[in-house]
């Protein structure tokens, strides 16, 4: 223990300020990492019991519980919140927490604005949520809002909702420029770029893809708020605009958005596996430029969303291999995770079981992706439940797994208690149980052609849907369990050591547990 | 905490990314469809008049290629819109007209706009509007019947594999927007 630094703590330093005025004002990263990890939370909640209304309607054929038109509002708040909501500021605020420590600054480059970044989100979704109550309803025209569904027909609460998607784009930029000011410039003596923990590579990765994409997606809200209010014709074709290009702009955007809400979640696994199978993680400089690389492609294969939009076929033909690409770098990720795992001395605590999980359905996930890839495959499964499969898959048990392998990773350091190990252990078979029984189905469901955000189906999906909808809710309120656990591992518990696990890396283990209100005010020694 | 200028200059040129992004996005608008009449993906047909010469035009006899029209009333548009021929054989370079007709059975005067499209793709290129009524907003007032002449050449150079091509107009009603 003689590594940890316990001498720094001198009395010119302030502790947090006292009351609820605290986590308003603060500027300290590790206070607005919590806010940012605990909004998440709150939204991951929000955006099931929106889930939860999607699977009881979709329990049993027929239309039992809400009208068409509310389900649509579901499926499309759930998609909304849950990207927007909660995994983008998980992963960001996982980054505060994390960033500062790994690098050994002080704390991110610009604190105020990091306040200002996360206080803007509640008023956000805040907006964004109370849609729902008003005249005509909120959006209802799924999370892709594609035009003419967005403009011409929808509900008049959508300047509203754009106005939101502004305020989340904002607050996502300058949290991205944020955490890339912190890596570029506040980085520890000694802390080369390549000795930077994966985490922070996939971060600062993801950083650049939100400052380039986040504007495109300012732009394509603009467009469509200046053909709803001032008559102008960007994706209507009678005024020679034309919808297609609505989709083509919106995926610009949001194919790199995709991979914003699993690269950071790379960096979390990167650093649990090689902890629990005490060996060095394999193939770090290959990690850095396949994360790299993966980036550079999300950019260039936008349309495989589209393929049944009517492209010529060398579009299609383009678009299908640049997509099958991706699988290079990413199973370049996928082979060096478990060769640090080969012949490792493993131990599955909870973040390795949820790592591992990770690791196998992410891999699933990507396998759906390649076959959607396929072009001419592709218009079978366009717009059916194998697509909500796959991005479930590289979802749920993807960003979400990710995150929540994280949370337990570092909660000793945050909390300086351990969480209770048997309790997050049946959380995680829970949640994995419950996320395939919710999930594993619609592969089945989307193949045989029950197509996507429908409250009604055939007679034929019915036993899938009930499965789905089981696994669906016991996934669901597995996460009131995480919760439990969470708070009962802040109330305190077993101590936890500066580096309670065995086999971890990296600066943040240098420092007590739980890490003090400021840490690294003196850069530390990086070997 | 002051900002030290390394900050500051990182943050500045993170600002400019953004704002250079946010315009991309806009940019894309007319790239896109610059990319369109390049590659003559999409359909879209020239929004001009042909200018046709005769000198300069021979006929191939030896092809004759099928085409087809096809109208559309756009969501709630009430006009009767359809093409008096719904098909014609044409030789390559020959001049053909045709006559779509419309009538407006509202109460009121509406304006229509017609918008082409054209499949396969790949025949966009080839085929030529001398005389269109999507060229201009048509304007009808309540019960009025009118017939619409479009003129149109196939070009000679049409990829030898295609044999039928079809032409279809959406009709749009855009009276709101015309009348601010």
């Amino acid at each position: 223990m003689s590594a940890v630094l316990e001498g720094h703590t001198t009395d010119h330093h302030h502790g947090p300020a006292k009351g609820l005025w605290r986590w308003v004002l603060t500027t300290n990263h590790k206070d607005i990492g919590t806010l940012y990890l605990w909004f998440s939370f709150a939204m991951f909640l929000f955006g099931g019991t929106m889930a939860f209304v999607i699977r009881a309607e979709l329990f049993q054929p027929g239309m039992q519980i809400v009208d068409p038109n509310f389900f649509n509002q579901m499926t499309t708040m759930h998609g909304l919140v849950m990207v927007f909501g909660a995994v983008m500021p998980a992963f960001v605020g996982l980054a505060n927490w994390m960033v500062p420590m790994m690098v050994g600054a002080p704390d991110m480059a610009m604190p105020r604005m990091n306040n200002w970044s996360f206080w803007i989100l509640p008023f956000a979704f805040a907006m964004l949520s109370s849609t729902l109550f008003m005249e005509g309803g909120g959006p209802n025209f799924g999370w892709t809002f594609y035009a003419p569904l967005s403009t011409t027909y929808a509900p008049p609460s959508t300047v509203l909702f754009i106005l939101s998607v502004h305020m989340m784009g904002i607050s996502s930029i300058m949290g991205a420029i944020n955490i890339i000011a912190t890596v570029l410039n506040l980085r520890a003596p000694g802390m080369t770029l390549m000795k930077m923990p994966l985490f922070v590579w996939t971060w600062l990765i993801t950083a650049f893809l939100l400052i380039a994409v986040m504007p495109v997606l300012a732009g394509v809200v603009t467009m469509m708020l200046m053909d709803i209010s001032f008559g102008t014709s960007f994706f209507s074709a009678a005024g020679g605009g034309d919808p297609v290009l609505f989709q083509h702009v919106f995926w610009f955007f949001g194919h790199p958005e995709v991979y914003i809400m699993i690269l950071p979640a790379f960096g979390v696994v990167s650093a649990i596996i090689p902890a629990f199978a005490r060996k060095p993680l394999f193939g770090y400089t290959s990690m850095v430029y396949a994360t790299a690389s993966i980036a550079f492609l999300s950019f260039i294969v936008w349309a495989h969303h589209m393929f049944t939009v009517g492209m010529p076929i060398t579009g299609e033909l383009y678009f299908m291999y640049a997509t099958m690409l991706i699988a290079v770098p990413t199973g370049v990720k996928v082979f060096n995770w478990i060769t640090t795992m080969f012949k490792g001395a493993l131990t599955f605590e909870t973040p390795m079981l949820f790592a591992v999980a990770f690791v196998i359905l992410f891999t699933i996930g990507g396998f759906s992706g390649l076959m959607l890839a396929i072009a001419p495959a592709d218009f079978q499964y366009h717009d059916t439940y194998f697509v909500v499969a796959h991005f479930h898959y590289v979802l749920v048990p993807g960003a979400i797994f990710g995150i929540m392998a994280g949370v337990y990773y570092w909660l000793p350091k945050w909390t300086g208690y351990m969480y209770d190990e048997t309790m997050g252990k049946v959380h995680f078979w829970l949640s994995f149980i419950g996320m395939n029984l919710a999930f594993f189905p619609m592969h089945f469901t989307g193949l045989a052609g029950m197509p996507r955000r429908i409250p009604d189906y055939a007679l034929q999906f019915a036993n899938f849907n009930m499965i789905s909808s089981v696994g669906a809710f016991l996934f669901g309120f597995t996460q009131l369990l995480f919760l439990f656990i969470v708070i009962k591992c802040i109330m305190g518990g077993k101590k936890a050591s500066a580096k309670p696990w065995e086999g971890a890396e990296g600066l943040e283990w240098m420092l007590p547990s739980p890490a003090p209100y400021h840490t690294f005010t003196t850069p530390p020694d990086v070997k | 905490m002051a900002m030290d200028s390394s900050v500051k200059k990182t943050t500045l040129k993170l600002v400019l990314l953004t704002l250079t992004m946010f315009g991309f996005g806009f940019a894309m608008v007319p790239l896109y469809d610059v990319f369109c009449e390049v590659t003559g993906i999409n359909g879209k047909t020239n929004n001009t008049p042909y200018q046709y010469q005769t000198e300069k035009v021979t006929i191939d006899k030896s092809r004759t290629v099928t085409i087809q029209f096809v109208t559309n009333n756009n969501d709630k548009m009430g006009w009767d819109f359809y093409p008096k021929t719904t098909e014609l054989k044409v030789h390559p370079g020959q001049l053909e007209s045709v006559v779509f007709f419309a009538h407006n059975p509202s109460e009121q005067a509406m304006v229509a706009q017609a918008i082409p499209s054209i499949t396969p793709f790949d025949a966009a290129d080839y085929l030529h509007k001398t005389e269109c009524f999507c060229f201009n907003q048509q304007r009808l007032t309540s019960g009025e019947k009118v017939d619409m002449p479009m003129r149109f050449v196939i070009d000679q150079a049409l990829p030898k594999h295609i044999k039928k091509l079809t032409l279809s107009y959406t009709l749009f009603d855009v009276t709101p927007s015309h009348s601010n």
